[in-house]
């Protein structure tokens, strides 16, 4: 191995932050999402099309609306199986846990 | 963000480096600070380690370090898929059908006859994600919250979608053509991915229907065993694992043709028109538009004042072509031409690098911007859409003269 790549190697390392560095696409169980009111409503109803990463990823600047315009479109466009009472705690959680600040 | 901003950031990352002695980057900073917590790097089976934004569907963008080779690597080149039922394909029994009510035939093509049947047609061009560079939407905007990497750049072989076409005996009236991939969603009610262009750009003798990628044939992820190959255009056409082609006399009706993929007309500097996709006042996305990317020196690097510092990067159009790459090493007082590199094709990247010494310590702000042969420049300002398409806003690098 060259000087080069042992040093890629090592800025590589500062990059990922000491993250582990996953093998393959089923290591998605490792996403948590904070526990609280919901938070097994959204994983029930979220991760049958997507894994849960999409939502930590978009926060946190989201508002209220912007959720609720979020979860709206999932359930007109993507078609996901989502009642109208399961709105509000969904969208109440993603506010609360991973709205706007 | 303002520059006086950037000043203050860089101050303050200059301080936070000299503090902790790393030699570190932070090309990310102004993603979401989810997105950054989030992200982490992951090896697709068959791939090496890219950044992940997402496990499922799988979105992972290529770090920056690998845009210091013109061609990006096929197992460094960036994942992006919608639906996230994905197939593994065989390439014996794998069948494109090329048909569609504006055409007279309908054809089933095995790969061996897509390699052998039609005169092969070989190009370089870049891949881009109408999304890529969302994260740094000001205000920041829903959607996969990508960096700089949601791009490649390879060579595509393969044969030319006019030819097989015409094998399919398509029709003038034909007003668009319309691809359908493998992939599938995992509810039923989802639509399905399915997107069209305009007949004119399909019938262009660059557009491919692509077997081989730098060589190789095409990985998993990017679209094995046939991807379209829509050069000039943004990645939302460039359908992965093709297996349906169908000629229209009617436009396409598809949530992704009519409702996603559009921007309001007369937004951005584009040049090409989907004409049959417009509505009074919105546009599906065509081109990709003229930008750049600064690959050395790395954002927060530290450099010594008296000793000669090297800026290089890539820059890209729509096809037109790069005519001209201009760099600033005062954070955009005064710009200067930087050297352009080999000329791979209209459709690539082009390298450019620039030279210069800093006299004095200190944090500089350095930016490059390019300009093409329509005279279309990057804007100094972002111009900003809900959606975070088409973000070609002149980058800042801060970096820390010792």
């Amino acid at each position: 191995m060259n000087i080069p790549r042992l040093l890629w190697l090592g800025l590589a390392g500062i990059f990922a932050a000491g993250v582990p560095v996953s093998r393959g696409i089923g290591d998605e169980s490792r996403v948590h999402l904070a526990v609280a009111p919901g938070s097994d409503l959204v994983q029930a109803r979220c991760a049958i099309c997507h894994s849960l990463d999409y939502i930590p990823m978009n926060s946190p600047f989201l508002t209220h609306a912007a959720w609720e315009a979020e979860v709206r479109k999932m359930i007109k466009v993507m078609g996901a199986p989502v009642t109208e009472p399961e709105v509000a705690p969904i969208v109440d959680y993603l506010t609360a846990h991973y709205g706007a600040e | 963000m303002t520059t006086r901003r950037i000043l203050l950031q860089a101050t303050a990352r200059g301080l936070a480096l000299a503090a902790t002695g790393l030699l570190g980057r932070n090309a990310w900073a102004d993603l979401p600070r989810g997105a950054n917590e989030a992200a982490e790097l992951g090896a697709l089976p068959g791939k090496k380690p890219l950044l992940r934004r997402s496990f499922r569907p799988p979105n992972y963008e290529t770090p920056s370090e690998y845009f210091n080779d013109v061609i990006t690597p096929n197992e460094r080149f960036f994942v992006r898929w919608h639906l996230a039922n994905i197939p593994q394909i065989d390439a014996r029994t794998w069948r494109l059908a090329v048909g569609g009510d504006a055409a007279t035939q309908e054809l089933q093509l095995s790969l061996d006859q897509l390699q052998h049947d039609f005169e092969p047609a070989e190009l370089v061009a870049v891949c881009q994600c109408s999304g890529n560079r969302r994260g740094f939407s000001d205000p920041h905007v829903p959607g996969v919250q990508w960096g700089t990497g949601a791009m490649g750049n390879a060579r595509w072989r393969g044969a030319r979608l006019k030819d097989i076409l015409a094998r399919a005996g398509v029709r003038k009236d034909t007003v668009e053509v319309a691809f359908n991939g493998a992939d599938r969603a995992p509810l039923d009610a989802t639509p399905a991915f399915v997107k069209s262009i305009p007949a004119w750009k399909a019938l262009d003798d660059n557009t491919l229907i692509a077997y081989e990628m730098n060589g190789a044939p095409l990985p998993h992820w990017n679209g094995f065993p046939a991807r379209v190959v829509v050069p000039g255009w943004t990645a939302t056409y460039w359908m992965k694992q093709v297996s349906v082609i169908r000629a229209l006399a009617q436009p396409l009706t598809s949530y992704w043709m009519n409702t996603a993929y559009r921007m309001p007309k007369g937004k951005f500097p584009v040049v090409d028109r989907f004409v049959s996709q417009e509505s009074e006042t919105s546009t599906p996305i065509t081109e990709i538009l003229v930008n750049s990317l600064i690959t050395q020196p790395a954002d927060g690097a530290r450099l010594a004042a008296g000793s000669p510092v090297v800026v290089s990067g890539l820059a890209w159009d729509g096809g037109a072509g790069v005519r001209r790459v201009e760099v600033s090493t005062d954070g955009g007082r005064t710009w200067n031409t930087a050297e352009l590199g080999p000329d791979l094709g209209r459709f690539s990247f082009r390298p450019w690098t620039y030279h210069f010494t800093p006299a004095t310590p200190g944090g500089r702000l350095i930016m490059a911007r390019a300009s093409n042969a329509q005279g279309t420049t990057q804007p100094s300002e972002l111009i900003f859409n809900p959606p975070g398409y088409h973000n070609n806003v002149v980058q800042k690098i801060a970096v820390e003269i010792a």
